[in-house]
């Protein structure tokens, strides 16, 4: 994380951060759900957890785990950043 | 005691709670009215969006439609909770900053226009009224189906109910009564869960259920065995579906993006204290939906297995009971085409459309029916999809008071939504419409009778739609996803994350996405039904998919327009500053 330069933090450095966060997110967010769900499940069929074909796994329960650790993830990450650069609510 | 008395007890129980809670709860100011006093917990918050988002679809239909659709109903599994993330992460915290009550409230403060308020408060009215009419009709039937009332009375008394606790308590009264509703519904719809699952997998745990062996000896895992057997009977495999790759995309991304985008869900963000609380919130309340969403492919799955097991190539004679049950509710029907007194499922529809009965009784006693048989596949079962859900307790041999609390269920999710819904539309018209364009000097006193009596309208309004429903709410509710995706979505979001975007680009893109998804619905749908099929969609996206399509000309067109009109004023660029960072009320005091 960017620690280099906490003088010129402020809203502009936080907001950078705090895009550069989104970004990574939305992409797991994207892969576990139209990646494996839909996209590659053909692929990702041929591998099985339990009695699940990996990529209905994916689009019927995995994705839908992924996206409250996401929410939470996220939540608790933005706490952090917010504090570092003083802006919390 | 007999079943239908525990029904009506348990209704009336959970009614008289819903009542109560309102009266405890009334609103006494706009704020209160609009957004429960800005002071809700981020849990109690995520629950109460949990009970405004799961309708009675949701508890209903979701897992029969499931049921049928194999992986294809992924569709709505990831669709309707993927657009919580949107929510956390690209709108909630920041339309929490900003702070006000409404949807049209942001959108017509950041593009500085009343034109552009007056256009959102249009896209909102139209999404919510789409969605409303659905959900009366869904109290409704519920009623109808556990208490033996007309589906007219049944409501009229839904509208009754709505009206003490929606009129009465505002958002605070929804609000509270909401986590009241998530608890009496999802209840109802884990208990039979977990009793199904214990009985075909010996696992409780219906998620875990899904993925484990049937435990009659096959040595067989629940999806395997329910491939095989469903392409025995002539069906495609469970787990393949059948729709194309780039329709199961759209839709799901239609969904996923309509649901960050309906002014009904976006709203509950604005009762919590913090920005910080919004983001915790919207995970919260995905953990409550979760746990539904999750255990339906489950539900789906075993009640399909048990459907094929216990009634293909069954004699009538010995039909399982809640089979003749629910053919005595019309939503079974039987006939029998080659006259061996035994049904048999399979591909195609036994008749056309859903059954008329005659009244009179074949030769094994089945309700004869006058539809038009089709004799072109052997299948002999109609079932409507909705007996995946409803007859989860009669096939798993419970108790009467499981039947009696689905029915306590059913309502809670109907009538959950039903109020969110009216909410949402009242404040538009008191609010968007009254207060911030027509009558500015309105006092808060005023203002909340204005909200109270467009409650009182929209309820009317919404009941008579729910009593004599347009031919066409069963075939619409797509509108409302693709509209909020293509209209409201991509201006909230812009309006965060983009500085640059002015007034000119969001109005044109609104209407843009707007009119384009309209368009291409309704011809589909209303006026052109014949020609709805796959070689007619443009790139292969059915009308339920297309939302995505409009959101990306939505975008096009806003981006483009801005880039050769004005730019915003200087204030705007404050605006958003101020929002992006969650410290303070008014002015960022970061500076």
């Amino acid at each position: 994380m960017s620690e280099e330069d906490p003088k010129a933090s402020g809203a502009g450095a936080y907001w950078k951060e705090n895009i550069r966060l989104l970004v990574t997110l939305m992409a797991i967010w994207f892969l576990v759900s139209f990646g494996a769900g839909i996209l590659f499940r053909d692929f990702l069929d041929q591998f099985s957890i339990g009695g699940f074909p990996l990529g209905f796994w994916f689009a019927q329960q995995g994705s839908i785990y992924v996206f409250i650790v996401l929410i939470f993830y996220y939540a608790w990450k933005m706490r952090k950043i917010e504090r570092h650069y003083d802006l919390d609510d | 005691m007999s079943t239908q008395m525990l029904i009506y007890i348990f209704v009336a129980v959970s009614f008289a709670l819903y009542i109560g809670i309102a009266i405890w709860s009334r609103a006494g100011s706009t704020k209160e009215f609009y957004v429960a006093g800005g002071g809700v917990n981020p849990v109690v918050n995520g629950m109460a969006t949990a009970a405004d988002w799961m309708s009675a679809a949701s508890f209903i239909s979701m897992a029969g439609l499931i049921a049928f659709m194999g992986y294809d109903g992924s569709v709505y599994l990831m669709g309707w909770t993927g657009g919580y993330v949107m929510l956390a992460l690209l709108l909630a915290p920041y339309l929490r900053k900003f702070g006000q009550f409404t949807v049209p409230d942001f959108i017509g403060t950041r593009y500085y226009s009343k034109l552009a308020r007056t256009v959102a408060v249009i896209c909102l009215i139209f999404i919510s009224f789409t969605y409303i009419a659905g959900q009366m009709r869904g109290v409704g039937i519920v009623f109808s189906r556990f208490l033996d009332v007309q589906i007219e009375m049944g409501v009229v008394i839904g509208m009754a109910i709505v009206f003490v606790y929606a009129v009465l308590g505002g958002m605070k009264g929804i609000t509270y009564t909401q986590v009241a509703q998530y608890c009496v519904l999802i209840f109802a719809y884990m208990v039979p869960a977990f009793f199904i699952s214990m009985m075909i997998t010996g696992n409780p745990i219906p998620q875990l259920g899904l993925g484990s062996m049937v435990n009659d000896g096959s040595g067989m895992y629940v999806l395997q065995k329910l491939d095989s057997s469903l392409q025995a009977m002539g069906f495609s495999a469970y787990t393949d579906g059948s729709k194309s790759m780039i329709d199961v995309f759209c839709i799901t991304a239609a969904l996923m993006i309509g649901t960050a985008g309906l002014p009904h869900v976006i709203v509950r963000f604005f009762t919590v204290p913090k920005a910080s609380d919004a983001r915790k919130s919207a995970g919260w309340a995905l953990v409550f939906i979760a746990l539904l969403y999750t255990t339906a492919p489950a539900v789906a799955a075993f009640a399909r297995l048990n459907f094929n097991g216990t009634v293909n190539n069954t004699a009538y004679a010995e039909a399982p009971g809640w089979f003749k049950n629910w053919e005595k509710n019309s939503l079974i029907a039987w006939v029998d085409k080659n006259d061996d007194g035994k049904m048999e499922v399979s591909k195609g529809d036994a008749f056309k459309g859903s059954p008329e009965f005659t009244g009179g009784t074949g030769p094994e006693g089945q309700r004869l029916v006058s539809n038009q048989i089709l004799t072109d596949n052997p299948n002999e079962v109609y079932v409507d999809k909705d007996i995946m859900v409803l007859a989860n307790p009669e096939i798993a041999n419970l108790p009467g008071w499981v039947i009696a609390l689905v029915a306590a269920g059913g309502l809670a999710a109907a009538l959950s939504t039903a109020a969110g819904l009216l909410l949402v539309i009242s404040t538009a018209i008191s609010h968007d419409l009254l207060k911030s364009t027509f009558k500015p000097d309105i006092s808060d006193k005023g203002e909340l009778l204005a909200a109270r009596i467009a409650a009182t309208c929209a309820i009317v309004i919404a009941g008579i739609l729910g009593i004599y429903p347009p031919g066409w709410v069963a075939q619409v509710v797509a509108f409302a996803f693709g509209l909020a995706a293509a209209s409201l979505f991509p201006a909230i979001f812009m309006g965060i994350f983009s500085k640059s975007m002015n007034k000119e680009g969001a109005i044109a893109g609104m209407v843009t996405g707007l009119s384009f998804t309209f368009l291409y619905i309704a011809y589909f749908k209303l006026w052109n039904p014949d020609a709805n099929a796959a070689d007619n969609w443009l790139l292969g996206i059915s009308p339920e998919g297309i939302g995505v399509v409009g959101m990306v000309l939505n975008f096009v067109v806003a981006i483009a327009v801005a880039k050769v009109t004005t730019a915003p004023p200087a204030e705007i660029g404050k605006l958003v500053d101020s929002i992006r960072v969650p410290r303070g009320a008014g002015e960022a005091h970061a500076h």
